[in-house]
């Protein structure tokens, strides 16, 4: 865990209280929404179709029982008893009142939480690996550079109006879980040949309506100079990229406009009289940062307990979700477990406050009172005890927190959509609530291997369909609703985006398409081992086009 | 940036106005007087832009208790009631489409 200090509880303090004075003059009338709406969002709160909608900060989607049970008591008191984690490592509120924010704000800061940088034009909430500090395939932990790249972005002036919103993630691990190539700024931590780590700096990536995988512009940026370099980038940025059209003003276009070649000269021209100044990170700064975050105290376990090999050799159910949600740790006896929030039938991303405070409990008892929140709207307890999983997996099953799909077919990634969000088209979460009915029997599941979908209510892809193996672009016509299919995307360290396959088809055929789709997969995979995306790569988007338009 | 009055209206059959109200955020409908409600039975129904225009600025100078003012379509159901005239307003007016979570 990050331990914050005095000054980081005097900001977020400081700032519950700014927004106390800012809500009781917009209820009085003495500010216009005009003045008071870009207040409101720097704050982290919408104004969506029913209500407004409270987006919370979850840095490098880090939180303790603590926070858990601080958002446990939001839920209930300030809204209607159930949060929805995010994409982006955030959690969302949708019910609640404007005349009771201020006091969820100050209920929230005395636990270390806000929604500073979860809106408007700055550097959103700066995410990463849901595993990171505890996963054997990192070299590092990169909460350390995100917390750095944090404490020196959250509330810098010279990028609290860039042309548009800006989202950095970073990765330290060899398989990508942070999709770093689908932001505004990807880092990924490596060793080069000499082997010495630093960054590769990737650029320009993003989703939305014009989606690009970002370009490398820095195979290796020493660590001291990744806060000098980031600076260089936000200033190429802030001084090139688009105002006059919003559809235009991601980095991204400026990027793909000016050329990746390009773009990276103008940063060096900005970062060489900056790199050697103030923000060269002395590595004492670096350390002083890294010790503010607090590892277990792990005992000296072995792997594979007989506690352990006992459950899974007895309980199918158990052994199911021990292959599937089960994760090698650092340490040996540990493991990372992974709490999948896609229930058959239940609004992805979504918890209620009585599975939080119990998650918050479990955590003390089994996972050193830390939680994660990942890109796929699923939790993590991040430290288990081997000898403890079974026990922890009755506890789980008890709340609905044990279904063994996390990486199936059913773990679907959705934005929230037009139940809820003033900016969709058409819904998300009823279409993930029928596939994942249709994809109820997890022998399928399991027998269909990796295979992600990703449902997105409008252009602006929250739902990240561009990288879903298959995805969900919803669109409206003519006061229909509609899906674009797209197949073959993924977000990964080879991340890719997918191809349409046809024309949208109806709200209500696109779970019988997408079945459509895993039939074909299912005859078309040479064994059973090849995932769904090797055999798009293999066989191309024709066979799947063929099968689902044949009959449509 | 043309503000939302600037606009030329068009309109293709009966509408309201609809906004957020601005305490809590829900959806409300102006109604006669000035007023607003959250019932769609209560709503001024006006079938010409110039009748939504003017209803539409009224709305609009109400600063206070609404947020996000504009013009919506309704429709007549069989039975004569007003219903919301596409899927947004429909979500809108009855809520998500879906079993909010923890509620059976």
């Amino acid at each position: 865990m990050y331990l914050y200090d005095d000054l980081d509880r005097t900001l977020v303090t400081e700032r519950a209280a700014e927004f106390r004075d800012q809500v009781a003059r917009r209820l009085s009338g003495e500010l216009t929404e005009d003045e008071f709406k870009p207040l409101r969002l720097m704050n982290g709160i919408y104004l969506q179709l029913h209500a407004y909608m409270l987006r919370i900060a979850l840095p490098y989607g880090s939180l303790s029982s603590n926070q858990m049970r601080t958002l446990a008591h939001v839920a209930r008191r300030y809204d209607r008893g159930y949060g929805h984690f995010t994409t982006r490592q955030n959690i969302q509120f949708n019910w609640i009142k404007l005349a009771e924010l201020p006091d969820a704000m100050d209920d929230l800061a005395r636990a270390g939480l806000h929604g500073m940088q979860t809106s408007g034009n700055c550097v959103r909430n700066i995410t990463t690996d849901q595993w990171a500090g505890v996963a054997p395939d990192e070299i590092e932990d990169p909460r350390v550079w995100a917390e750095i790249l944090r404490q020196h972005l959250t509330l810098h002036p010279e990028f609290s109006f860039l042309p548009r919103k800006f989202k950095i993630a970073v990765t330290a691990a060899a398989h990508d879980r942070a999709a770093i190539r689908v932001h505004d700024v990807g880092l990924r931590l490596h060793r080069n040949g000499a082997g010495e780590v630093g960054f590769e700096v990737v650029v320009g990536g993003g989703l939305g309506r014009t989606p690009f995988i970002g370009k490398t512009i820095k195979p290796f940026l020493p660590k001291r100079d990744v806060l000098s370099y980031v600076e260089a980038v936000l200033r190429t940025y802030n001084q090139f990229g688009r105002r006059d059209n919003i559809y235009k003003a991601r980095i991204k276009i400026l990027v793909h406009d000016l050329g990746a070649e390009a773009f990276a000269k103008e940063v060096d021209a900005e970062w060489q009289p900056i790199k050697d100044g103030p923000l060269a990170l002395d590595p004492a700064v670096v350390a002083a940062v890294a010790g503010h975050f607090r590892y277990p105290s792990y005992e000296a376990l072995g792997d594979n307990p007989p506690e352990l090999a006992k459950a899974r050799a007895s309980d199918r159910r158990f052994a199911t979700w021990f292959a599937n949600s089960v994760t090698n740790h650092k340490a040996p006896g540990y493991a990372i477990v992974t709490l999948s929030l896609k229930p058959e039938g239940g609004p992805p991303g979504d918890a209620t406050a009585e599975q939080m405070e119990a998650i918050a409990d479990l955590a003390d008892r089994h996972s050193f009172g830390e939680i994660r929140v990942g890109h796929e709207q699923n939790l993590v307890l991040p430290h288990v005890a081997q000898r403890d999983l079974a026990a922890l997996w009755r506890a789980l099953d008890t709340l609905g927190l044990a279904t063994p799909n996390v990486g199936l077919v059913s773990d679907i990634i959705a934005c929230p959509g037009l139940d809820y969000c003033s900016l969709a088209n058409t819904r998300s979460i009823p279409v993930a609530q029928e596939l994942t009915r249709r994809f109820r029997d997890l022998d399928l599941a399991q027998s269909l291997g990796r295979l992600h979908i990703n449902i997105s209510g409008c252009i602006n892809a929250c739902g990240h369909h561009h990288v879903g193996h298959i995805g969900l672009l919803g669109v409206e016509k003519n006061g229909e609703e509609f899906y674009q299919v797209t197949i073959g995307g993924q977000a990964d360290e080879n991340a890719v985006l997918g191809t349409l396959i046809g024309p949208a088809v109806p709200y209500a055929q696109v779970a019988d398409v997408v079945e459509d789709i895993v039939e074909a997969y299912l005859e078309l995979r040479t064994r059973p081992d090849e995932i769904f995306l090797d055999t798009v790569k293999r066989v191309g988007v024709e066979p799947f086009r063929e099968r689902v338009y044949a009959t449509r | 940036m043309t503000s939302p009055l600037e606009r030329k209206l068009r309109i293709s059959g009966p509408v309201v106005v609809t906004a957020n109200r601005l305490g809590d955020g829900a959806v409300i409908y102006r109604t006669d007087g000035g007023r607003w409600s959250t019932r769609l039975d209560q709503a001024i129904v006006v079938t010409t832009a110039a009748a939504a225009s003017t209803l539409l600025a009224g709305a609009t100078a109400d600063g206070i208790n609404a947020v996000g003012a504009y013009v919506a379509p309704v429709r007549q159901d069989a039975d004569g009631a007003l219903q919301p005239g596409n899927l947004r307003e429909a979500i809108r007016h009855a809520g998500p489409t879906i079993a909010l979570p923890g509620v059976i």
